[in-house]
């Protein structure tokens, strides 16, 4: 793109970018095409890919740790010609095992099911479906994917240090994080860790002002905000999320980077190590975890909104009926993203917090089930007697729905301070959180990657592998998760290195094999969905037809490779809602048919 | 045709809606600290304090910048393009200005035993450090955005009449101008 057409681009306003955008596209470098592209397209496939790569790092130490949990006993001399004296004799040392679960929780939940979901499908799905020629302001959109990179650096490099990565739980909670001395993981581990993840809230927050602009400012003529399909209004309010929450952990960030450099004493008081009295005075960790939990509860949020709209996108789409309860479905959407500010501290009822207090968190985190069971609700509803095309993304779309019933119903037991007080910290918060967040929301991205990948590279997905690939994730998924219910009844808490020399939890041995082994199968599956994305890029089935799935949304008018521009000609017209499907005896009405005097209402 | 345009008219900038979402998540991050800050006055062993002279110049000097870069903005709608510079180079000197002034005080606050960092700190004291210091990156970010838009008005590649991003800029400005008035009031009352 030439000079004067970046500045009409930052300039101009509205409709009239568009006209001068276009036609700009046809002499590119391959830097700027593949590499700085400011098309919101290619930048999609950026976070998708590099999400990816996480994914598979984050889940092979998922892999190696669960090798450790099930076979205690056991040495596998590989592992030290591998990881060196971090597998001495074979076994993963403690200091390994803390390390590889403190980043595996930190490159699912932010690398992966943060900005891999988000960025994949924000930046796709936003133009595409509201009739955008790109994103409001396409430079920030690309510095918010080149932040990502950055912080990806930063936290991949942290892995090679000598003292090993940052290690204390995904939620680095001081004082243990705070202080250099107290553990290997809380070295310059820890401090690459704070610079990866401050690095990844810029990203965040740029690429969510991107969304917000783009989506109230640049929809085409005659879409109006209740036209929008799902997916955009799930990731309007992700956004929103992300917006608030994020400066919020930040300063949480910089606090405790200053007690760790600076010498105060936010977070710290009283605390000995080896023998050594520190002088710390006055401080409170519990201050941090208040500031953590009041990003980390809108974050899990963060995490499943867009496959909330994903799914129920898909769900209508492959249903040929339209989604249940369109409104309803958008009022609980924002009654969660309201909610979700005012829960935080239900991660925090054994922290000393005043019961009374308490109570009150007891019963907003109470209320938030209601928007989720109507969310359920509907999208069972969609299902039913539908006529249901079972693509494999519908598969992944309806065992999310599986997924978040089972992991929505254990979090009322949380919910609740009286059983938390047992159950916090077991294996059941384990359980909880993978079910109703890891799982659904990988699901739930699936079923959005099934969907898209024809809009994206203009091939099919292989489906008899995609098939495969959600029947064995599926059945793992409940063979892992399910009987970690039963281990946190049993109080087994959770990040322990080897339960096997507690009395109580000997039983559990045999079971802990069998989650590993599953776990290890379920990695093996998505290896080889891994696999068929890559080979379907470049030898799958070729889309020979411009809506492959009949489908009534914007994006599917676009060419089947579209340009940076996305439509060749005008911006088409938007006239009805989207999800016109089995109506008046027609499989589906696009988004951009007129309405016929003679139409029914919907 | 005309119609369209009439509804640009109405409708906000993008760039300039991007600003105010921007500027609420930067308010969330100071909500954050600020509250903070309160929860950990009502703790036992808070240390009350009070800030020292050099803030109420700084106070002084950064309202003074709101002001100029208010002028610029005007030169600018006025075509009246050396003013404009003029302004705009006064504003940035006030905001680096502004930026020396806070760290006098940091460190003059941290000489008179009123320890922010270090052995025998205290954190009532530490948080003056964090937040007002934060604040300053806020103010050193403005100052840098003012370096690109003088030396875009010199640029002969950039012959760009819009006045959006002066108003972007200038948004931005008094944002950080209101942001410190009230941690000043906060911190000078609130302890
Ligand atoms: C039906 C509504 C839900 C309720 C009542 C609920 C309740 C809770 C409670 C009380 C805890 C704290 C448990 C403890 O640490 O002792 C918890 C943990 C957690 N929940 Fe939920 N939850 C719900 C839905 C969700 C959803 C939809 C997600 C994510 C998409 C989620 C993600 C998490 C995560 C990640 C944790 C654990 C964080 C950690 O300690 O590492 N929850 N939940
Ligand atoms: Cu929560």
């Amino acid at each position: 793109m030439s000079n004067e057409a970046i500045i009409q681009v930052e300039h101009g306003a509205g409709q009239e970018i568009h006209e001068l955008h276009e036609g700009h596209h046809h002499h590119q470098s391959f830097i700027t095409k593949y590499v700085f592209s400011q098309d919101h397209k290619m930048i999609a496939k950026q976070f998708l890919i590099t999400g990816m790569i996480w994914a598979i790092i984050g889940g092979l130490m998922s892999v190696l740790f669960r090798i450790q949990l099930g076979y205690p006993d056991a040495s596998f001399p590989i592992l030290e010609d591998i990881f060196g004296h971090w597998a001495k004799g074979g076994k993963i040392q403690p200091e390994f095992y803390y390390a590889l679960i403190t980043m595996h929780g930190t490159i699912l939940v932010f690398f992966v099911l943060t900005a891999g979901l988000s960025g994949t499908f924000a930046n796709l799905l936003i133009p595409l479906q509201i009739g955008a020629r790109d994103m409001a302001s396409p430079m920030l959109n690309m510095l918010s994917y080149w932040f990502f990179f950055s912080a990806s650096m930063v936290l991949f490099s942290s892995l090679f240090v000598q003292t090993g990565p940052a290690a204390g739980g995904w939620t680095v909670y001081p004082p243990l994080s705070a202080l250099g001395d107290a553990s290997q993981g809380s070295k310059i581990g820890m401090d690459l860790w704070l610079v990866a993840l401050a690095l990844f809230v810029i990203s965040t927050l740029l690429g969510g002002l991107n969304y917000v602009s783009t989506i109230l400012n640049m929809r085409t003529k005659g879409m109006s905000m209740t036209r929008m399909p799902l997916t955009i209004w799930a990731i309007l309010f992700t956004a929103i999320l992300g917006i608030l929450s994020f400066p919020v952990l930040f300063s949480g960030f910089i606090l405790l980077l200053f007690d760790r450099h600076l010498g105060t004493s936010f977070y710290l008081s009283d605390i000995v190590i080896g023998g050594k009295v520190l002088p710390n005075e006055g401080g409170s960790a519990i201050l941090y975890q208040h500031l953590f939990w009041f990003l980390g509860h809108p974050e899990v949020y963060i995490i499943i909104l867009p496959t909330m709209g994903l799914v129920s996108e898909v769900m209508s789409v492959n249903a040929r009926k339209p989604i249940f309860g369109y409104m309803a479905m958008v009022g609980s959407l924002f009654a969660i993203t309201v909610l979700a500010f005012l829960v935080w501290a239900h991660h925090m009822f054994v922290t000393g917090l005043n019961p009374f207090l308490g109570s009150f968190f007891v019963l907003l985190t109470l209320l938030i089930a209601v928007p989720s069971a109507i969310k359920v609700f509907n999208w069972l509803t969609t299902l039913w007697r539908g006529n249901i095309q079972f693509t494999t993304a519908m598969l992944f779309a309806i065992g999310f729905v599986s997924m978040f019933i089972s992991g929505g119903l254990t979090g009322i037991f949380l919910g609740n301070s009286t059983l938390d007080m047992h159950l916090h910290d077991t294996y059941f918060v384990i359980a909880h959180f993978h079910i109703v967040m890891g799982i659904s929301a990988f699901l739930g991205m699936f079923a959005g990657i099934y969907h898209w990948f024809p809009k994206m590279f203009g091939r099919y997905l292989n489906s008899t592998l995609g098939n495969l690939h959600f029947w064995i994730t599926l059945v793992c998924a409940y063979i892992i998760f399910w009987p970690m219910h039963y281990e946190g009844f049993a109080g087994m808490p959770r990040r322990y290195y080897d339960y096997s020399s507690w009395e109580s939890f000997k039983d559990f041995v045999e079971l802990n094999k069998v989650i590993s082994f599953a776990a290890i199968l379920s990695f093996a599956a998505q290896l080889m969905f891994v696999f068929n994305f890559f080979y379907s890029i470049f030898y799958g089935r070729k889309v020979t037809t411009m809506n492959p799935w009949h489908s009534s949304t914007l994006e599917w008018t676009t060419p089947i490779n579209p340009g940076h521009g996305n439509w060749p000609g005008e911006i088409p017209e938007v006239h009805r809602w989207p999800y016109d499907y089995g109506k008046d005896g027609k499989d589906f009405i696009a988004q951009t048919t007129p309405v016929d005097e003679s139409e029914s209402k919907h | 045709m005309s119609e369209l345009m009439g509804l640009q008219q109405k409708k906000i900038h993008p760039n300039k809606f991007t600003l105010w979402v921007a500027l609420g998540s930067i308010v969330m991050m100071f909500a954050g600290l600020t509250s903070a800050y309160i929860v950990k006055r009502n703790q036992n062993g808070w240390l009350s304090f009070e800030l020292p002279r050099i803030f109420w110049y700084s106070t002084l000097v950064i309202l003074l910048s709101s002001l100029t870069i208010q002028m610029a903005l005007r030169a600018f709608q006025e075509r009246e393009m050396a003013r404009y510079r003029l302004m705009i180079t006064v504003t940035a000197s006030l905001g680096l200005l502004f930026v020396t002034l806070q760290v006098l005080g940091f460190m003059s606050f941290q000489e008179s035993g009123l320890k922010m960092i270090g052995r025998g700190s205290s954190a009532s004291y530490s948080f003056l450090l964090a937040i007002g210091g934060l604040h300053a990156v806020h103010v050193l970010g403005g100052v840098i955005a003012l370096l690109v838009m003088f030396f875009r008005a010199f640029s002969k590649k950039f012959r760009s009449y819009s006045i959006v991003p002066v108003e972007v800029v200038a948004t931005y400005w008094h944002f950080v101008d209101i942001l410190w008035i009230y941690l000043f009031i906060f911190f000078n009352w609130a302890n």
